[in-house]
């Protein structure tokens, strides 16, 4: 069936914001399914509020509405674009979960809006658990038994259906208050009587607990003909009980026999059929009674997920892009095989490789987590790894984490693993953590046996033999006698096959890492790489996609162009994301049409850095010293010359390496220039040099040189490590004490020197902290030549000291004079040029009272680039990427790339978004320490406006005046400002809340409070406070809609940690700075007066161009 | 025997029981080198290339095991693919690197044995995990007398066998025990004659006819190397008589059968023209449905033309359009013959279509009650997509029962 020729504009609506569940795999599909159907010459609209994505970029859709996923947003775009249909399976569950509030208002019908690739009937289906489960039942496949009873004696004869072990949940309870789980009949009697007296209608489900069964996943492609596909079969590591998402997976497929393999599959289409999934890629679960075989099914995705992308990046099989053409008409047989180019896409990849995907958590920046994983997903990033074998490609995926360990231990970061008791870690490798997979190794390498280890873990067997084959050569590397020169070829091989790294071999052996290097390769060991194809070699495929591995022949064939290694961004975390990935991307757009041939080395599964379409080769590898130079040996072997590596746009990752690496082949700034900027009194010698002031300030390797410092420069005071992205342990501190922890904390390693490493090379800064200041980022690109452009000065919405990731930020400056601004360019130059900057550069300042401070300077791309390009419609990452490359601005400029200096006649805010609620118990305080995952992005003709945009997209509905009171707690030094937000919002109709001392401040500007709030725990006898409700009272019986709660600075646990984490809890709109609440309530002032408008950023850049005097704004006409 | 380090699982050859092997763990603290545990072996083709590895399964039969190297891509179905007699004379290289992780199991097996000369890995078990597992595979493979080769880099002998075609090969191990050196195994592999010209039918055919089945109808098969899967499916509604390839169409309609089944088999087609003959005598007499070799010899009764393909099908996940649903169906593969579409177009139709090359995958003759497929509906390994094959025969013999009774009346 060819494709439809009766629609001819689609809407796609992305996932908004990165949150923790949903990431840029969906800035992945996106991407691939806009590419899609504009080459399929449809009209794209794309709706997202993310400015980080690619997928927003201009140049991907005909009109992209970066604006808040809300309903009412979504309205507007669609009145203003009238598409012909929505596709609403490509943006994870917020655009299916929009996609069904607009038919269910009635939108889609109004407009003539057509769904495609899932109907509302099947996506409620999927969705909604009873539902599904009922679907499933009536196909006769296998689902959880269970059965609901209102009293014991019903609860004993269900449980005698069912059998036991069971899970008792009581009807109508949230957060699971009730829930018990049974093993034997005596736990159970207790467990249900427990369970119905919880139930407020003495209702219980009973349902048999599949914890410890085996996890499966298949990945089904469906087309309009029924014809039906598996792209990827995938096997949990961890057993049932731990999220998908925060589970060790591998695919293929690897303890099911080929007739139990089938009769999944066979369920798997028999459940999409019944589902009614009409096109497109769906995931489907299942689990495995170890000791039975019974399969059942667990849930079913109607859309493209993350699964999804694992599996696309697993096979070389490009799901979002076919689940796109599919949902336009046609169908797996008429769509050709992008690797083979000669078969078609109705086919089931087959792999000859071991993929392993290991998930990165964040529980370090969440004090108050268990680290315990669960049903609900907690991670922040995932990377994968190809290797031929299990053992090698789950010990590359240890190295590709980035959290110390060189493998699967047998490096220095396993001595916490080894410092543990027996005892200890037998209780930890029954317990689903972040440090389970290294702890069984460790096991293993106690010499316990796979059966106990089994017993305890409900790891698979074959697993932990895979796994305990790695501990048995550490163990024989580190019997070797001989020293690393004396291994032979033979063991350098074996060694190599099971994935080690030369400097595992090298600490477990003894010697460096570049002895062990050279002694490999003086054993002729060398790596080769093999091709990731579709098809297990069966077809000759061209396809550019290469993983590392040590076999006989390599099959990298690099052309005869001048080539460019850029060095992706691992693993999604906190503090290095997707921005970074942006930058990557786009470094290999802008060079590939400058005619380099591009070469990417990335190991994160979610990114577009990663579909083997975006450059001209692709490396799945980790990003370690030892993988990079294998690269490079292989790409300089070649005809075409090697200019060199971009380590600059990755963020921390590759910019690590940039000292260890070839330096000649390192493009842009030097390393030099990154030490001078990282490196204290280098760096204050540079400021007093260009005569620019920075904080008081010092460096400290001890506790009592911390002191020292404050002596002389006083509190408050920043105190952070150097080197480390995303202020990982940066801290304010007010006295001694505070002083002396943060100190503590910081040398005792722990989870700090897994990341940045803390040494007396790479000491603690201590500056002096500038209360009340206001933060400034400037992003710049600097030329071979010497000239610097301004790509943006961000002013932040949050006051210095919150993170800058974490803090709103806002194009054009909103409150600075012009000539601070020329201060602060003047500034950057000056800096860029001191440096000898050729590239990216951002550098951040602090303004109080009008003087400007800088606080530090990185020469390289920073998180803001893609909001900073999105909003002046300047490819900053292109253009940095072609400077490095050796390009002048002046040759940009003649191209085209490099527009002049935009004339903004619009607001741009970027607001950060917060995992809070999914880490209950966490502090909800913005600091020092970056803690958002994602970013949002308001746009509009005012700064109020774009700020409440931003809000309406990271989630805060803008609450009515009549639907509650707006609560104010402030520092005394915020309380001048907060008076001015509470007047603007008074004047608005909002009622006023306040705690006494606020209240007493409120009323003395003439504002009058409806409600004295009393401080939390005190005891009724204050007098101004008896019988007064508390904030969190308050927020529990739903009477606070607006929380405006400013830090009082000191570190103990005070009132406003338990209000900020109730307000989270809650999802009140929380605003903790002065100058939020400032422009959230001058935002509504506006918003009361004009309606919500929408605008594409194709028209916003246009008009910018229009201002700026040139005709395209949206950078290079390139078709993508 | 120190079981520590064998990375490929010889270990597990020496544990017939289910049991797990897991005294495993520290021996590799005990000092002697883990490379030196294991037997070192290579197998070298035809063409000269020698791929390192190291001795798995059974001595090899005379000291060296030789063949014509292909390989299969079904990510999982070893046992299958080892039991099945379509694989005779064959060495069997499996792409996917991991094999033996679910162990065998009785059920599993495709017919009586292992028909197949030696197997090629990159990485044998050590320890199986699954329920239904009875032996672990490397056991499997001693008590069949199969020689094996691990540790092999598999990706580089298929992207070989790719380019030049099926290849005839030779390994043995080359240290230690029953050592062979490479010039030996150099010989070995171009003296191989591999499959062309041989019966290797005759090699695998039962020698005595026997039945299976209890259903209502009555099936005469024929066994040119009969997969068990095919004789359940069959067996589900009809009686079936398995007779020898060599039976005689005199003697297969003595029998009365409702349909003749023609099943799989090894090898080139023009090499059981005794089979073609028989088939010609029964078409148009009695419902037919053929499979794979099956397919080819019905094409030849038709006057057909045979051609080998380049590279063979050899894999689980090959796409085929059925011309007459228009539905693709993934199916289970492997044949290096295929029918000459042309050769046939005047009393057959293509009915299936392999969509990676446009091979005539499946016929319908015109006017008579018969059909084939080149394909396996019967998969294990593989797919069930096409399983609706062998309903398809239970309607045709239904049909040409009550048009028979029809014509009667």
């Amino acid at each position: 069936m060819p494709k439809r020729t009766d629609i001819e504009s689609i809407l796609l609506i992305g996932s908004g914001p990165i949150v923790i569940g949903q990431a840029c795999e969906f800035d992945y599909s996106g991407t691939q399914a806009c590419r899609a159907l504009r080459e399929e010459g449809y009209r794209v609209i794309l709706a997202n509020s993310n400015p980080a994505t690619i997928m927003t970029d201009p140049t991907f859709a005909d009109a992209t509405y970066v604006e808040p996923l809300t309903l009412e947003v979504l309205r507007s775009i669609i009145e203003t674009e009238r598409p012909d249909a929505l596709l609403p399976t490509l943006g994870g569950q917020t655009a299916l979960n929009l996609s069904m509030e607009l038919v269910e208002a009635g939108v889609l019908d109004e407009f003539g809006v057509e769904l495609i690739g899932a109907d509302a009937t099947a996506i409620a289906t999927a969705e909604d658990r009873e539902n599904f489960k009922d679907a499933m039942v009536e196909i006769g496949l296998g689902v959880l038994r269970s059965g609901i009873a209102h009293t014991v004696e019903e609860s004993m004869e269900v449980v005698e259906e069912i059998g036991l072990p069971v899970v008792i949940r009581p009807a109508y309870i949230l957060g699971g208050r009730g829930t018990g789980i049974a093993k034997t009949r005596e736990e159970f009697a207790a467990a249900a009587a427990t369970g119905l007296a919880a139930s407020p209608i003495s209702e219980i489900l009973i349902e048999e607990s599949i914890a410890g069964w085996k996890e499966y996943e298949l990945e089904v492609m469906r087309d309009r003909n029924d014809n039906q596909v598996i792209i990827c079969s995938i096997e949990n590591l961890d057993p049932m009980g731990v999220h998908t998402g925060d589970s060790i997976t591998v695919a293929p497929i690897q303890t099911l026999s080929d007739p139990e393999y089938q009769v999944m599959r066979d369920a798997a289409f028999a459940c999409l059929r019944r589902v009614g999934v009409e096109t497109g890629g769906s995931n489907v679960q299942f689990a495995v009674e170890p000791d039975t075989g019974r399969q059942v099914i667990i849930e079913m995705n109607p859309r493209v997920s993350r699964s999804s992308a694992l599996a696309s990046k697993a096979t070389g099989f490009p799901i979002a892009k076919i689940a796109a053409k599919l949902a336009v008409g046609y169908t797996l047989d008429e769509i050709p095989n992008d690797i083979t180019k000669k078969t078609p896409s109705s086919f089931e990849p087959v792999i000859d490789y071991v993929v392993t995907k290991i998930p990165r958590w964040a529980f370090e920046k969440f004090p108050g987590t268990t680290g315990e994983l669960g049903t609900s997903m907690q991670s922040v990033g995932e990377v994968m790894a190809i290797g031929r074998t299990f053992p090698e490609s789950v010990q590359k995926a240890c190295r590709s984490l980035e959290l110390g360990q060189i493998g699967l231990n047998g490096g220095p970061a396993e001595q916490r693993y080894r410092d543990m008791g027996d005892d200890d870690l037998r209780v930890a490798v029954g317990i689903g953590t972040p440090d389970r997979l290294f702890e069984v190794a460790e096991a293993l390498r106690r010499g316990w046996s796979v059966d106990e280890l089994y017993e305890l873990s409900r790891i698979d067997p074959w697993f932990l033999d895979q796994l305990s084959i790695v501990v048995e050569q550490r163990l024989w590397l580190e019997q070797h006698q001989g020293g690393i020169e004396s291994l032979t070829r033979p063991e350098w091989r074996r060694t190599k096959q099971l994935g080690f790294s030369d400097a595992q071999v090298a600490h477990l052996v003894g010697g460096t890492e570049a002895a062990a290097r050279a002694a490999r390769l003086a054993a002729g060991v060398i790596t080769t790489f093999k091709t990731v194809d579709t098809c297990a070699a069966e077809f000759e495929a061209s396809t550019p996609y290469h993983y590392s591995t040590y076999e006989d022949e390599s099959e990298v064939r690099p052309g005869t162009k001048p080539r460019v290694i850029i060095l992706g961004s691992g693993p999604n975390r906190i503090g290095q994301g997707i921005e970074f990935d942006y930058c990557c991307v786009h470094a290999s757009f802008a060079l590939r049409d400058a005619g380099y041939e591009t070469i990417m080395v990335n190991c994160n599964p979610e990114t577009v850095s990663t579909d083997y379409d975006t450059s001209d080769r692709l490396y799945f590898e980790p990003i370690t010293h030892e993988d990079v130079l294998n690269i490079i040996e292989a790409e300089a072997a070649s005809e075409g010359e090697l200019v060199g590596i971009i380590v600059s746009l990755g963020g921390q990752t590759p910019l690590k390496l940039a000292d260890v690496l070839p330096p000649e082949l390192v493009l842009g700034t030097g390393p030099s220039a990154i030490d001078a900027a990282e490196d204290r009194e280098e760096w204050a010698a540079l400021c007093a040099r260009l005569d620019i002031p920075q904080p008081a300030g010092g460096t400290a390797t001890s506790t009592d040189e911390a002191l020292a410092v404050v002596e002389r420069i006083g509190y408050p005071a920043l105190v952070r490590p150097s080197y480390v992205l995303g202020g990982r342990a940066m801290e304010i501190v007010y006295d001694d004490v505070d002083l002396k922890r943060a100190m503590a904390a910081l040398s005792a390693a722990g989870t700090l020197g897994r990341e940045g490493g803390l040494s007396a090379e790479r000491p603690v800064l201590v500056d002096r902290f500038l209360e009340g200041a206001i933060e400034v980022d400037v992003d710049a690109v600097r030329d071979g030549v010497g000239e610097t452009v301004i790509g943006g000065v961000m002013e932040h919405v949050e006051e210095a000291g919150i993170h800058s990731g974490d803090s709103a930020c806002v194009i054009p400056p909103s409150t600075l004079s012009d000539e601070t601004i020329d201060v602060l360019c003047d500034y950057t130059r000056a800096i860029a040029a001191e440096l000898d900057v050729q590239g990216p550069i951002n550098v951040q300042y602090a303004v109080q009272k009008g003087q400007v401070f800088v606080i530090e300077a990185n020469p390289r791309a920073s998180r803001t680039v893609p909001f900073v390009s999105k909003a002046t419609g300047r490819p900053m990452a292109m253009v940095a990427s072609r400077v490095m490359a050796g390009s002048t601005f002046g040759e940009l400029r003649a191209e085209g790339l490099l527009g002049p200096e935009p004339e903004l006649e619009h607001w741009s805010v970027k607001e950060a978004v917060l995992p809070f609620n999914r880490f209950p118990g966490t502090d909800a305080l913005l600091g020092p320490e970056m803690r958002s995952t994602g970013e949002v992005m308001g746009v509009d003709t005012s700064a109020g406006l774009a700020f409440v945009k931003s809000q309406l997209a990271a989630g805060t509905a803008i609450p009515e005046p009549e639907d509650g009171l707006v609560f104010l707690s402030l520092a005394d030094r915020d309380k001048p400002g907060g008076i001015e937000a509470a007047t603007l919002l008074a004047e608005l109709g909002y009622r006023l809340a306040a705690t006494q001392g606020t209240a007493a401040a409120l009323d003395e500007a003439g504002l009058k409070v409806e409600q004295v709030v009393a401080r939390i725990g005190v005891a009724s006898d204050a007098p101004a406070e008896a019988g007064e409700p508390d904030a969190v009272m308050l927020m529990n019986d739903g009477r606070l809609t607006i929380v405006i709660n400013t830090p009082r600075g000191r570190g103990a646990r005070a009132d406003g940690d338990y209000i900020r984490t109730a307000a989270a809890e809650h999802g009140v709109p929380l605003l903790t700075t002065v100058a939020a609440a400032k422009s959230f309530a001058i935002g509504i002032g506006e918003l009361r007066e004009t309606q919500l408008k929408v605008r594409s950023l194709q028209s916003i850049h246009e008009a910018v161009a229009a201002a700026s005097g040139t005709v395209s704004g949206s950078g290079p006409e390139v078709d993508r | 025997m120190n079981r520590a380090a064998t990375e490929h699982g010889n270990d597990a050859a020496s544990n017939p029981t289910n049991e797990p092997t897991n005294d495993l763990t520290n021996d590799a603290t005990k000092g002697d080198t883990v490379v030196s545990r294991i037997q070192p072996a290579a197998l070298v083709m035809a063409d000269g290339s020698v791929f390192e590895g190291e001795h798995i399964g059974a001595v090899p039969t005379g000291g060296i095991a030789s063949g014509e190297v292909v390989f299969n891509t079904a990510l999982a179905g070893y046992q299958e693919v080892l039991t099945d007699p379509s694989y005779a004379g064959q060495i069997i290289t499996f792409t996917y690197p991991h094999i033996g992780n679910y162990g065998t199991a009785a059920a599993d097996a495709e017919s009586r044995g292992v028909f197949a000369r030696g197997v090629v890995v990159r990485d044998l078990a050590r320890r199986h995990s699954n329920w239904r597992a009875e032996q672990d595979l490397g056991s499997f493979l001693e008590r069949h007398g199969m020689a094996g080769i691990a540790g092999v880099d598999t990706r580089r002998l298929t992207r070989l066998i790719r380019d030049v075609g099926a290849l005839p090969g030779a390994f043995a191990p080359t240290d230690g025990p029953g050592a062979q050196t490479l010039e030996q195994l150099t010989a070995s592999a171009e003296a191989e004659p591999g499959t062309d010209g041989i019966d290797l039918v005759a090699q695998v055919t039962t020698a005595e006819a026997y039945r299976v089945g209890s259903g209502p109808r009555r099936v005469v098969a024929l066994d040119f190397g009969i997969k068990s899967t095919i004789l359940e499916h069959l067996g589900r509604y009809a009686t079936v008589d398995v007779l020898p390839a060599s039976a005689t169409a005199a003697e297969i309609l003595a029998l009365e059968p409702e349909g003749v089944f023609l099943s799989n088999g090894p090898g080139d087609p023009s090499e059981v023209p005794y089979a073609v003959a028989t088939v010609k005598e029964l078409v148009g007499k009695v419902p037919i449905f053929g499979i794979c070799l099956g397919h080819q010899i019905l094409a030849l009764a038709l006057g057909g033309r045979i051609v080998k393909l380049p590279f063979g099908h050899h894999g689980a996940n090959h796409p085929v359009m059925n011309t007459e649903r228009g539905q693709v169906e993934i199916t289970s593969q492997n044949h290096n013959f295929a029918v000459d579409p042309e050769s046939i177009a005047s009393v057959a139709e293509v009915t299936h279509i392999n969509l990676n090359d446009g091979v005539c995958q499946g016929l319908r003759v015109t006017g008579v009650p018969a059909y084939s497929v080149q394909h396996h509906p019967e998969a294990s390994p593989g797919p069930h997509d096409s399983a609706y094959l062998f309903e398809q025969f239970e309607t045709l013999m239904a049909d040409a029962a009550g048009a028979t009774a029809a014509g009667r009346a």
